[in-house]
C-alpha cells in the first residue's frame, strides 16, 4: 500500500514540476513579493516635494528655506510666487507640500515679535499629509528657538520614546510574516482547490477514484507535494527575510517551523474542502480568490491594522487563519516569545483545522463514497 | 463591420451564460468596494495604551486624563511597574506603554527636565510612529498649558519678547483628513484595472482549452476584428464598473467628485484599451487557464503593491519609482484622485494620457504579434 501511494506522490510531484511557468511563479512570487515589499515599500519619507511662496524674500526667510532644505526630508522643486500658482502645483501633482511665508517675515519677527507661516498640504493622502506637516513644523519651532535668543524653554517635559522590537522601524519585520502566511494560504489552498477541481473537470478524478488506493489517501497523495513545495517556499522567505533584510528570529525556529506547519496544514485542508464543493476550476478560482487571498490580505492584519477597522470586519477577521498565525510569527520571530505567550492563537487554529476535517470529510464522504 | 458586432454579440452572450464569472462581474465590485473601503485604512485609532505610573500625584492624574478623552487611544491598564508593561507590550496587549517616573511631579515644580518614557511595539512602522506622535503631541499640549499657568512673571515678559512665530497649518483638498477620500477613487481605478486584465486573460486560454479558438480561426474572420470584438464586451463591462463604483463612493461615503468626469472616462477607455493588450498578451502565451491564472496574479499583485494605493510612490527609492512607468494601475489611481479630489484639468493630467497611449500601442502590438503565432 505505502509502495503504491509513494508512487502516487510522484506522479503528482512530476504532474507540477513539468508546468515549468506554475513552478516559476511558486518560488519566484514569494521572492518578487518579499523583494518588492523590502525596498519600495517604507514608511520613512524622504525627499517630499517642497514649494515656497516666499513673500519676504529677505535674511530670515532665506535661512528658515535653507535649514528645511538641508535635512533633507524635503527636496525643494520650485518657487512660487502667488496662492494661485501654488494650486496649480499641487494639481499638477508636482509638489506635496508649501510653505508660505508672509512679506515683512523678519521686520515681524524681530520687532512686532509675531508672525506666522502657513503650512499648505496635499491632504488627499491624510497620513502622508498629517507627517509632513509635523515634520515641517517642528523644524519651523526649532528655528524659531534658534534665532528667539531663548535657551530653553521653562518647565518642560522631555519624552523619550524607545521603538521596541523593531528599532529602526524596518518595514520588513511587518512583511515577511505576512508574506509567508499570504504565500502558504495561496499555494497550499489556491493551488490544491485548482488542481482538484481540474482533475473533477477533465474526468481524471473518476479514474484515480477506482484504482485500488482509498479516497482518502488519493487527497493526501494530491495534497502532499504542494505541501513540501510551500513549506520549502515559506523557510525561502525566511531565510531571505534574514539575510537581505535582517528579519531576526529571536525565539525557538523549531517553534517557528512547527507553526508554519499547523498553518500549512490548516490552508491544504481549506483547499480540499473548497474543492469537494466546487465544480469546475473557475468556480474554484473565484471562491479561492475571494475566500482566501482578500481576507488574507485585506484582513489579517498583514497590510491594515485590524484595529482600525469597523466592528463588522474586525468579527469577520477572527475567522481568517493568516491572522493568528501572523500573530505567532512575529511573536516568535521578533519578541522572542515562546510557547506560553502564543498558546492560544495555536489552540485557534488547531480548533480550525478540526472543523475543518470534519466538515471536509462529511462532503467527501457524500461526493467520492457513492 | 458587421462581423465585427457578431463576434461582441457572441462574447456577451458566453459571458451572461457563465455562471461563474458574472457574481464576479456584479457583486463582486460592489462588494469589493465597500470591504476594502472599510479595511484599507491605515488611519490609526484604538491603539492600546497600558500607563506606569510611578508618580501617582495630582499633575500626573492630570496628564492621564487629557490622554483618556483623546479617543486615539484605549486605556487598556493602568500598572506600577515596569516589567508589567514589558509583558503586555510582548503578549500583543499593549502597542504603547507610557511611563511616568517616580517624582514627576516635583522635578517638574522645580524645573529640572523630567522625562517620560514612551515604549512603543514598533513592529508595524506607521502605527507606532503615528501612535506614538499623537501622544507626543498631547503630552506637548499637556506640557504647554503647564508652562502657561506655572511660570513666574519675569520669565514670562521674557518669553514674550522673544519673538515666536505661528504656524497654520492647512490640509488641502481633504480637509477632514478623511482617509477614505483617499481611499476609494484609488480603489476603483484598481477594481477596473484588475478585472478587466483577469478576465481578458482567462478568456482567450479558455477558447484554446475547450477547442473553439481552432473553429474561429477558420473562419473569414480578420485578426483585428478578433482582437477588437474580444476587446470591445470587455471595455464596455469596465465602463460599466467604473460607473458603478463612481455611484456607489458618492452615494455611501460621499466621496467628492470636484473635477470633470468627462476626463475620467475618457482616462478609463484608454487605460482600458491598454490592460486588455496586456491581458490578451498573457491569455495568447498561456495553454491553461491554470497558467493564465496565475501569470496574471503575479502581475496584479506587483502591480497593485507598486500602484502608489497603499503606499506613496514619492517614499519609493528612485528605481522603483521608475519601475511603476509601465504600471497602468498606478496611473489609473493618480488621474482618479487628481481629478476627483483635487479638480484637476485635462492639462494636469495630460502626462498620464500620454503615458497610457505608449502603453496601449505597446501591449496591444504584443497581444497581436503573439496571437499570430498560435493561430
Amino acid at each position: 500500500m505505502f509502495k503504491v501511494f509513494t508512487a502516487f506522490v510522484k506522479k503528482e510531484i512530476f504532474h507540477i514540476v513539468r508546468d515549468t511557468r506554475t513552478l516559476y511563479i511558486l518560488f519566484g512570487m514569494p521572492l518578487v513579493l518579499v523583494l518588492i515589499f523590502g525596498f519600495t515599500i517604507s514608511n520613512e519619507f524622504k525627499g517630499a516635494s517642497l514649494t515656497v511662496y516666499n513673500a519676504a524674500n529677505d535674511e530670515l526667510s532665506k535661512n528658515l528655506v535653507e535649514k528645511i532644505k538641508s535635512s533633507g526630508h524635503f527636496n525643494l522643486v520650485s518657487n512660487t510666487h502667488s496662492i494661485s500658482q501654488l494650486e496649480e502645483e499641487f494639481k499638477a501633482g508636482t509638489v506635496k507640500i508649501g510653505l508660505v511665508i508672509p512679506p515683512n517675515f523678519e521686520l515681524d519677527f524681530r520687532k512686532n515679535k509675531s508672525t506666522s507661516i502657513q503650512i499648505i498640504t496635499d491632504a488627499t493622502e491624510p497620513n502622508y499629509a498629517t507627517t509632513l506637516t509635523s515634520y515641517a513644523s517642528r523644524m519651523i519651532k526649532q528655528f524659531q528657538l534658534e534665532h528667539s535668543g531663548l535657551q530653553q524653554v521653562p518647565f518642560s517635559i522631555s519624552i523619550e520614546t524607545r521603538m521596541l522590537y523593531n528599532p529602526k522601524l524596518l518595514g520588513a519585520y511587518n512583511f515577511v510574516p505576512g508574506v509567508v502566511a499570504l504565500i502558504l494560504m495561496l499555494t497550499c489552498a489556491m493551488m490544491t482547490s485548482l488542481t482538484i477541481a481540474r482533475e473533477k473537470e477533465l474526468g481524471t478524478m473518476d479514474l484515480l477514484l477506482v484504482s485500488p488506493l482509498p479516497p482518502l489517501l488519493i487527497i493526501i497523495g494530491k495534497v502532499t507535494p504542494y505541501a513540501i513545495l510551500s513549506f520549502i517556499s515559506a523557510v525561502m522567505v525566511f531565510i531571505l527575510g534574514y539575510l537581505v533584510f535582517d528579519v531576526p528570529v529571536i525565539g525557538s525556529i523549531g517553534l517557528l517551523l512547527a507553526s508554519t506547519f499547523l498553518y500549512l496544514v490548516v490552508a491544504l485542508s481549506l483547499g480540499v474542502f473548497i474543492s469537494t464543493k466546487a465544480k469546475s476550476q473557475q468556480v474554484a478560482m473565484v471562491v479561492s480568490m475571494f475566500a482566501l487571498m482578500l481576507p488574507t490580505m485585506l484582513l489579517s492584519g498583514f497590510i491594515f491594522p485590524i484595529e482600525s477597522m469597523p466592528d463588522v470586519l474586525q468579527f469577520i477577521s477572527r475567522i481568517v487563519p493568516a491572522k493568528y498565525f501572523i500573530l505567532v510569527e512575529k511573536s516568535v520571530m521578533l519578541k522572542g516569545a515562546g510557547l506560553l505567550s502564543v498558546y492560544k492563537q495555536i489552540l485557534v487554529l488547531f480548533l480550525m483545522l478540526f472543523i475543518l476535517l470534519i466538515a471536509t470529510y462529511k462532503n467527501f464522504k457524500v461526493v467520492y463514497n457513492k | 463591420m458587421r462581423k465585427l458586432l457578431y463576434i461582441v454579440q457572441k462574447e456577451f452572450v458566453q459571458i451572461f451564460r457563465n455562471k461563474a464569472i458574472l457574481p464576479l462581474l456584479f457583486i463582486a465590485p460592489i462588494a469589493q468596494l465597500i470591504v476594502l473601503s472599510f479595511a484599507a485604512t491605515n488611519e490609526v485609532k484604538d491603539v492600546k495604551l497600558a500607563i506606569v505610573n510611578q508618580d501617582k500625584s495630582s499633575t500626573s492624574i492630570q496628564l492621564i486624563e487629557k490622554i483618556r478623552v483623546a479617543d486615539r487611544f484605549i486605556l487598556s491598564a493602568m500598572l506600577d511597574a515596569h516589567k508589567q508593561a514589558d509583558k503586555m507590550l510582548q503578549d500583543g496587549s499593549a502597542d504603547i506603554a507610557l511611563v511616568i517616573p517616580p517624582n514627576f511631579e516635583q522635578t517638574l515644580h522645580k524645573d529640572q527636565n523630567p522625562q517620560l518614557q514612551l515604549l512603543v511595539n514598533a513592529i508595524n512602522g506607521q502605527q507606532a510612529t503615528v501612535g506614538a506622535s499623537y501622544l507626543a503631541t498631547i503630552i506637548q499640549t499637556f506640557n504647554q498649558q503647564y508652562v502657561s499657568e506655572n511660570i513666574p512673571l519675569t520669565q514670562l515678559i521674557n518669553l514674550k519678547n522673544a519673538g515666536t512665530i505661528e504656524i497654520e497649518n492647512s490640509y488641502w483638498f481633504n480637509s477632514s483628513l478623511n482617509y477614505k477620500y483617499f481611499m476609494i477613487p484609488g480603489i476603483m481605478g484598481e477594481l477596473v484595472t484588475l478585472l478587466v486584465m483577469l478576465l481578458t486573460a482567462m478568456n482567450i486560454v479558455r477558447e484554446k482549452e475547450v477547442g473553439t479558438i481552432e473553429q474561429i480561426n477558420v473562419t473569414p474572420i480578420k485578426k483585428w476584428q478578433f482582437i477588437l470584438g474580444k476587446m470591445l464586451p470587455f471595455l464596455i463591462i469596465g465602463l460599466f464598473i467604473l460607473t458603478v463604483g463612481i455611484t456607489i463612493g458618492k452615494i455611501i461615503f460621499d466621496v467628492p467628485i470636484r473635477g470633470n468626469l468627462a476626463i475620467v472616462f475618457a482616462y478609463c477607455v484608454l487605460n482600458i484599451s491598454a490592460v486588455l493588450g496586456l491581458g490578451l498578451f498573457i491569455s495568447n502565451i498561456s495553454n491553461t487557464q491554470q497558467q493564465a491564472m496565475f501569470t496574471t496574479f503575479f502581475f496584479v499583485i506587483i502591480f497593485i503593491l507598486m500602484s502608489g494605493l497603499f503606499t506613496p510612490i514619492e517614499s519609493m527609492p528612485q528605481w522603483a519609482q521608475n519601475l511603476t512607468l509601465p504600471n497602468p494601475v498606478a496611473h489609473f489611481v493618480s488621474v482618479m484622485r487628481a481629478v476627483l479630489l483635487k479638480n484637476a484639468s485635462f492639462a494636469d493630467v495630460s502626462y498620464y494620457f500620454k503615458i497610457t497611449v505608449v502603453l496601449a500601442v505597446l501591449f496591444n502590438s504584443l497581444a497581436i504579434w503573439s496571437y499570430r503565432k498560435v493561430s
